[in-house]
């Protein structure tokens, strides 16, 4: 029997007349790294921000960890967010600090009793992990866009999460630089045992990370399974666009 | 209610609905602050690094307009006072002037211009490119951390800068009466000690502390509630500004009515 660990149970979300999410299902088993895929503003990203509490479904519930994210008072939601990663799209890197400070503003928060030895330790240990040690006292304006993605996934594998949520981690990345943060995906899941959503639209990505796809056409989930089983023989002509389009592209 | 009506009148009914819900959204902004601000875990080292960011690095421009604003105000009344033979009344005048008015609106609208527009630009960005998110997703309040911080060190640091404002004028004026009338420096500043008050010093510094919260406050208000990316993050500065420099106005005109009660008592 799979350990479900997000459960997305007829799910709506609308902003103004636009309806998002209609009536979205969605299960996450414990160990997969499953990817979601569809086009920009298909509703991606407020899927995975409805389940770190960053938004409020309209109906339905998002279940996350055997908690129903939308019940939760702050105090609990804190403590469950603290077992979720969540890699923003832009990166989201605190301008004003440094990156060993940016590491350290999760840490200091929500660690109790942390000496100044076991601090600098954890922020090596990680930086190390995504091989950019050397950027430690480096501000985010003087990184590259790939090392920009490397520090936000450091910042949020430090409080050790059981849950990755990566939006759209490629985005705005050459090709090489793409198949790095690739790596580094499947590097986390194998060596923090993590449960990964990854958003995403580039298919290359998709195929190297994802255990299993999900794409959302129209705000359903039209086609969830393996790779070749979405794409390879896909009957949808939306599905099979979204196939051609990115790999005529590359 | 909006959906009945048509053209102009439409359009109307819709600005009103904005403006009331945007009043609501700025009460409960207000309602939230004096939550947080008493709810454990206090920040304390933010305040501080904020303190030294809004007074220390507000202290050049404040120090050369404080200093100007002496020389010119003391300038502008000579010829007046000179007219009835009171130019030995200048001290006096100036003193009365730059602590009672002068020193906290000048002080006040310049730190609306680089504080305010600096405090929304930079939440504004953050909010923008997800920082705030990012502080909320990693168990960490972000309204505490950067509202209720900046607010505070504001609300601390104006009054301060005010005195100092003050001080200058004054050396401003000083310079200028000793130049022209050959008043000593100790004759200058009897007069100036003679001719104001406690209630002109209390009234002076609870007003700082006022106009301080409200460039905070509309501040973070403007820049926690931008949208609309980098052309969302420019107009958050800019009302940040025009809304406390109007706000600053207003507040002036309140206290001078309520100092101006406690005079007559």
């Amino acid at each position: 029997m799979k350990d479900t660990v997000i459960e997305i149970k007829n799910l709506s979300k609308s902003f103004g007349d636009m309806h998002v999410l209609k009536n979205v299902n969605l299960d996450l088993y414990r160990g997969e790294n499953l990817v979601v895929l569809g086009k920009s503003g298909s509703g991606k990203s407020v899927l995975i921000k409805i389940m770190v509490g960053l938004l409020t479904q309209d109906s339905g519930s998002a279940i996350v960890l055997g908690q129903e994210v939308s019940q939760l008072k702050s105090k609990s939601l804190n403590e469950l967010r603290l077992k979720i990663g969540f890699s923003f799209q832009a990166s989201a890197l605190y301008d004003s600090m440094t990156v060993r400070e940016n590491l350290e503003f999760p840490l200091v928060r929500n660690v109790k009793n942390l000496s100044k030895g076991d601090k600098d330790k954890l922020v090596e240990e990680v930086l190390e992990g995504v091989g950019l040690i050397q950027a430690i006292n480096q501000m985010p304006s003087e990184l590259s866009g790939g090392q920009r993605k490397r520090i936000g996934i450091a910042r949020t594998l430090i409080l050790k999460p059981a849950i990755m949520l990566y939006d759209e981690p490629t985005a705005g990345l050459d090709p090489i630089t793409c198949m790095d943060i690739n790596n580094l995906i499947n590097q986390v899941n194998e060596e923090y045992k993590t449960t990964s959503i990854i958003i995403t639209h580039d298919l290359t990505c998709a195929k190297v990370t994802g255990d299993r796809m999900a794409v959302l056409l129209d705000g359903h989930f039209g086609n969830t399974g393996k790779f070749e089983e979405v794409f390879e023989h896909a009957v949808d002509g939306r599905v099979k666009s979204f196939y051609d389009y990115n790999f005529i592209e590359q | 209610m909006a959906e009945n009506l048509k053209g102009n009148e439409k359009v109307f009914s819709t600005r009103i609905d904005k403006f009331f819900v945007g009043l609501e959204r700025a009460f409960n902004f207000l309602k939230k602050f004096f939550v947080e601000v008493w709810v454990p875990p206090y920040e304390f080292k933010e305040v501080i690094r904020q303190c030294y960011r809004i007074g220390y690095n507000s202290l050049p421009l404040i120090s050369l307009t404080g200093f100007i604003v002496g020389i010119v105000f003391t300038n502008q009344s000579r010829p007046s006072l000179s007219e009835f033979g009171a130019t030995s009344w200048l001290p006096a005048l100036i003193s009365i002037a730059v602590v009672r008015a002068m020193g906290p609106l000048v002080t006040a609208l310049i730190a609306a211009g680089k504080v305010g527009s600096s405090i929304g630009a930079e939440i504004g960005s953050m909010k923008v490119t997800e920082q705030i998110d990012a502080m909320e997703v990693s168990a960490t309040n972000p309204f505490k951390f950067l509202v209720v911080t900046r607010v505070l060190a504001s609300t601390f640091m104006i009054p301060i800068l005010v005195l100092y404002t003050d001080f200058l004028a004054l050396m401003g004026a000083f310079l200028n009466v000793n130049v022209n009338e050959k008043v000593s420096i100790s004759t200058f500043f009897v007069q100036v000690f003679d001719s104001i008050s406690f209630l002109d010093i209390s009234s002076s510094m609870v007003k700082s502390l006022v106009f301080g919260f409200t460039i905070g406050i509309v501040g973070c208000y403007k820049g926690y509630n931008s949208t609309k990316g980098t052309e969302g993050v420019g107009k958050a500065a800019n009302s940040a500004v025009v809304m406390a420099m109007f706000l600053i106005f207003i507040e002036e005109l309140l206290s001078l009515q309520i100092t101006n009660f406690f005079r007559q008592l």
